[in-house]
């Protein structure tokens, strides 16, 4: 408690003046085109055509260029703050969070179906935003703790209740989206030494539903598409994980020239008789397990066997999602999953969002419409066009240089963010800038993929983009945080 | 150990910024199928964002040979409604201003509602309460539209007829059908286009050329202004304007003379071909099958047994009776069969089919062409005719003398259609020498056929190609494609309307023609037909009738050295030619010449507008004529 007092009554006395100087002035300035491309982008989302005035408060642009300019003063705020403070004040800022996340459940008024905006007088605040940069604090400070080891299993367990504990209050705001967010901090845990195998598995299991689900019901000639992709997927990553955990040449050989003579014979039989492929390929998934096990006996090694066990699991699992789908879930789940995957075609009922938000994108061609010309976003045919939405707007009327220079620059500043975390020489800041950019890659890889109808529809924002003073002051804070963080990195 | 891990951890910054990479380059693909590749969503975001709002241009108007106003268009108003903009509000006096019980109201509603019915349904979207009110029910309900919101009123422009004449001919407008539009993509669903007469004829010169207006329509259809300040734009063109070359004053007077009778009146200018004239009757008026009662009219109309739709002058097919006699002088004439000096014997009828028919009236025998056609002699044009089809010196075969015949008749305008600029025309019946053949074999003669000649039997002509004789007759020789319309706003006239037609016959032989038609003014069966310090020409015909009374027909030309215009009138079932035909002929072209009727031709004109032929035709609805 001491040290937080003295710490305290530092921030007060302390000038801090060359942090101009070591602050790091590229990502600063990817942050500002970014922020200011949003902006535009919001003129764009939310033109009106009776009231064209851009700077008026009481529409969207005005609102948001008043958030900007508040946006400014945190910036000045956090980067004047002595940098250690965020280490001993991240365990309280984390304590108030979560107390807030807990209040807003059973306090927000239902708005559209969520309830995670505090509403004070004229204010509407969501606390959800502001979790991730208390999170990332917290999960930083504990790995910096003496003797931290993340592969103990206590020490795992508590990262994670750390980082499922605001997770689960914003899964009871019905806030699905923002709590799926903190799925990215395995991102990090994975830089800082989980197993990968952890990282795969989660990766693999997302990539087989969906691909499985994908082409469940498609067929090529009298190929199951599904199962085949899946299991050829299987069989690769089985080859990658052989070459990673043992590189082992000659395995991988045999394995190969077995797919090959396989391909080769299920070309041969097709002119005498229908061949299933998926039927090849799964069986020789079979095989391969099998001569994984041979392996791991003869050589007397664990890895043959769990690499065995991941290939039969993900045969498994193949198998169970499509048994979970067709025989537990209600038909109407069914129905918002296959709409969610781009399955079914229902351009006015759940599909609407998606199916309007590819045409506004489509529309663009490749120089787009031009600011403030694109009819779709212009019109309102998208719903949450300036918020989830938003890059609709920046495709419409930017067209795919604009979207594609837009994805190119959060591309940079994410691996601008590595770059800085690489060189951070404590764990506490490391882990902090991991967090950082992980969050941000989860975002960026949710909400375009959600746009352009390659993920399913989850209501995340856009960094920078996205209308709205909490997502934009929350992003603020998360990013330079780890600025100051970085300026002062070789004082610790 | 320690320190390896280490090393392997940081190389997992690799893996990690290769996934940027990856999901960067997977996105960029990505748009660049959304965006470059594909077409399909620039032309889905057209279809969401453009309302494309047709701008129908003015049609053209419609004005007589003398600058008189026939057809133009008049405001007419419909009442919209915003479903979604509308407050409650007091139904009755609603209904009351517009004249409905609000059983129809609701029922109105309803269908409005009903996306099936109205699958182009928004409630965002003005929807059509009602519409063709006329300019009073309209003046009342918009001083109350205050208290009425969500309801507007909206303009458009239909049809209206000055005169309630010559429906026939100016014919009328409707919404194009399911066909129309298959047929013309110029059309779509609610335009409207001509359904008959010259409406119908000059669709394309009068409908002008639609205009575009794009406009930006948002998510819930709500029109949010235009595309690019209208930079894309149409204007449209209005329809051109038609001036006929009816005399609307002379039409007026045919349809007044024939009153209460069926039949037709055609006259024509046969220097140029221009139909100053006609009418067909029964007729009704036009505005009739306007508005909103137009198709309960239309109807009604269709339902009468004297076929009031029906334009006799061009469809009606009539036996011409004595008025073909002047083709047979033509023909024979020209072939060579007479002369003007050959004379043929007639005792009260043909005896060169020994039964003495056709039978034939008294006067002088034997004698030549012109004083033949005087008196309309039968028995004239039967050895004529005798002479010429059963001739072998002239002609190997009856077929190929019958051939030789009909050829003449084709020339005068017989047998096809004229190819006047109106729809609907009749060619009328001309038989060939095949046509007998098949009826008796190989072996007919002059004798099976006689009564073609006197324009009985199965010759069979619409009221304008028996006028267009007379034009012929007048012109000594040929005559131009009749038509009624004189001029289309700046468009010359097709020259199938300039072009002179020339008969097979000479012009001499004209000559003849033309004088025992005068003969038969001055002193044979036409005499009612002279108007004082005129030389009227003119024939008579009473066309058998099967069915009933003779037919009552005249024809005829006047002056007789400069002729200014040619006359067809047929009364059905007037009786003979000189009881209807001549006097009704007298007082068209007295009008025509004279401009005025005489005092005592008043009388007469009284006398004829009264004169009731045909009972039934009173049943339809009164017109002040």
């Amino acid at each position: 408690m001491y040290r937080q007092t003295f710490y305290l009554y530092r921030i007060v006395s302390y000038r801090k003046t060359e942090i101009w100087k070591t602050v790091d002035w590229l990502t600063i300035i990817l942050y500002v085109v970014l922020v200011v491309a949003g902006w535009f982008s919001i003129c764009g989302a939310s033109y009106e055509f009776d009231n064209v005035g851009l700077f008026d408060l009481s529409g969207r642009p005005g609102s948001q260029l008043m958030w900007m300019g508040l946006s400014v003063g945190l910036i000045f705020v956090i980067l004047m703050l002595e940098s250690e403070f965020f280490d001993v004040f991240a365990y309280l800022i984390y304590a108030g969070i979560i107390v807030l996340l807990i209040v807003t459940i059973f306090l927000a008024p239902n708005i559209k179906g969520s309830h995670s905006w505090l509403v004070l007088g004229p204010v509407r605040l969501q606390p959800a935003e502001f979790a991730k940069f208390a999170t990332a604090l917290t999960v930083a400070k504990l790995m910096n703790t003496y003797g931290f080891r993340l592969t103990t299993p206590k020490n795992f367990l508590l990262v994670l209740s750390l980082i499922f504990l605001p997770m689960v209050c914003i899964l009871l705001q019905q806030e699905t989206g923002s709590a799926l967010v903190y799925l990215a901090f395995f991102l990090m845990l994975y830089r800082e030494g989980m197993s990968g195998y952890i990282l795969l598995s989660g990766v693999c299991a997302v990539v087989f539903f969906v691909v499985s689900m994908k082409f469940s019901e498609v067929m090529a000639g009298d190929t199951a598409l599904g199962e085949l992709l899946v299991s050829s997927l299987i069989l690769l990553i089985t080859l990658i994980l052989i070459q990673i955990e043992r590189k082992d040449t000659r395995a991988i050989q045999v394995i190969s020239g077995a797919a090959g003579i396989a391909c080769l014979g299920g070309y041969v039989a097709s002119f005498f008789m229908p061949v299933d492929y998926s039927r090849i390929s799964i069986g020789l998934v079979l095989l391969v397990a099998c001569y994984l096990v041979f392996l791991s006996v003869r050589n007397w090694v664990w890895h043959y066997v769990l690499i065995a066990v991941f290939a039969l699991g993900s045969l498994a699992f193949m198998y169970s999602v499509d048994y979970v789908f067709t025989d537990i879930l209600e038909p109407h789940q069914q129905v918002r999953i296959k709409v969610s995957l781009g399955l079914e075609d229902d351009p006015i009922g759940a599909g609407y969002n998606v199916n309007q938000s590819k045409i506004a994108i489509g529309s663009g061609g490749l120089t787009g419409k031009g600011f403030l010309n694109g009819t779709q976003t212009k019109l309102k045919y998208v719903p949450e066009q300036d918020t989830d939405f938003i890059f609709c707007t920046v495709g419409e009327e930017q067209g795919f240089i604009g979207a594609s220079v837009v994805l190119l620059l959060f591309g940079f500043l994410i691996l601008r963010l590595i770059v800085l975390a690489e060189r951070q020489s404590s764990t506490f800041n490391r882990v902090y800038g991991y967090s950082v950019a992980s969050i941000f890659f989860f975002h960026l890889a949710i909400n375009i993929g959600m746009v352009t109808g390659l993920t399913p529809v989850i209501g995340i924002p856009l960094p920078f983009f996205s209308y709205g003073g909490s997502s934009l002051w929350g992003f603020t804070i998360l990013l330079f945080i780890f600025l100051r963080l970085d300026a002062s990195r070789r004082e610790r | 150990m320690e320190i390896n891990r280490k090393y392997t951890f940081e190389n997992r910054r690799f893996v990690i910024g290769g996934a940027v990479v990856l999901l960067v380059l997977v996105f960029i693909v990505r748009l660049f199928f959304l965006q470059v590749v594909d077409n399909d969503y620039k032309a889905w975001a057209d279809s969401n964002a453009f309302q494309k709002k047709t701008l129908i241009p003015s049609r053209g108007i419609i004005y007589d040979r003398n600058g008189k106003l026939l057809v133009y268009n008049q405001p007419s108003y419909e009442v919209m409604l915003i479903m979604r903009e509308v407050q409650p509000f007091d139904t009755l006096d609603f209904c009351h201003i517009l004249g409905i019980t609000k059983d129809l109201f609701v029922k109105r509603i309803a269908e409005i509602k009903n996306r099936r019915l109205n699958p182009g349904y928004s409630s965002y979207v003005p929807q059509v309460f009602m519409n063709h009110l006329s300019a009073q029910e309209c003046g009342v309900l918009q001083e109350k539209l205050y208290k009425f919101p969500g309801f507007y009123i909206r303009n458009r422009t239909i049809r209206e007829y000055e005169y309630p004449y010559a429906a026939h001919l100016l014919g009328n407008i409707g919404e194009v059908n399911r066909g129309d539009i298959e047929k013309d993509p110029y059309y779509v669903q609610g335009d409207n286009a001509g359904r008959s007469g010259v409406e119908l004829s000059y669709e394309e010169a009068l409908r002008g050329v639609k205009g575009v207006e794009i406009l930006l329509r948002d998510a819930h259809g709500r029109i949010k202004g235009k595309y690019e300040e209208g930079r894309y734009d149409v204007a449209p063109v209005s329809g051109k304007n038609l001036t006929l070359s009816i005399d609307m004053d002379l039409q007026a007077l045919g349809e007044k003379l024939m009153q209460n009778k069926r039949g037709s009146i055609v006259m024509i200018e046969p220097e140029t071909g221009e139909v100053l004239c006609m009418v067909s009757s029964p007729s009704y008026d036009p505005n009739l099958l306007v508005g909103r009662q137009r198709g309960k009219n239309h109807i009604m109309l269709s339902k009468n047994s004297d076929k009031p739709l029906l334009d006799r002058s061009i469809m009606g097919r009539y036996p011409p009776g004595s008025t073909f006699k002047p083709t047979q002088a033509l023909t024979f004439l020209q072939e060579g069969v007479i002369t003007t000096g050959t004379l043929y014997t007639c005792a009260h009828g043909y005896t060169g089919a020994r039964n003495g028919k056709p039978a034939c009236h008294v006067h002088a025998s034997p004698l030549n062409v012109t004083y033949a056609l005087a008196t309309s002699c039968n028995s004239f044009f039967c050895w004529g005719l005798r002479d010429m089809i059963d001739s072998r010196r002239r002609y190997s075969s009856v077929g190929e003398a019958f051939e030789v015949w009909k050829n003449y008749l084709v020339s005068m305008g017989y047998g096809y259609k004229l190819g006047i600029d109106l729809p609907g025309e009749n060619r009328g019946f001309l038989p060939n020498s095949e046509y007998y053949n098949k009826y008796y074999g190989k072996r007919w003669s002059s004798s099976s056929v006689i009564s073609i000649a006197i324009g009985q039997g199965e010759v069979l002509a619409t009221p304008l190609q028996i006028c267009n004789l007379a034009a012929t007759i007048a012109n000594r020789g040929y005559f131009i494609t009749p038509h009624v319309v004189k001029e289309v706003q700046d468009t010359p006239l097709d020259s199938l309307y300039t072009n002179k037609r020339y008969t097979m016959v000479e012009r001499k032989n004209y000559e003849s023609v033309a004088e025992g038609m005068r003969d038969a003014v001055i002193g044979g069966t036409c005499r009612g037909a002279a108007i004082p310090d005129i030389e009227v020409c003119g024939k008579t015909g009473t066309a058998e009738n099967p069915h009933g009374k003779d037919h009552s027909a005249f024809i005829g030309f006047a002056p007789y050295r400069a002729p200014k215009v040619a006359i067809c009138v047929y009364v059905e079932n007037g009786g003979f030619g000189a009881v209807y035909g001549v006097p009704i002929g007298k007082l068209m072209m007295e009008k025509y010449l004279k401009g005025e009727l005489s005092e005592e031709s008043k009388l007469l004109e009284e006398t004829m507008s009264k004169a009731v032929v045909s009972p039934n035709v009173l049943s339809l609805p009164n017109r002040e004529l």
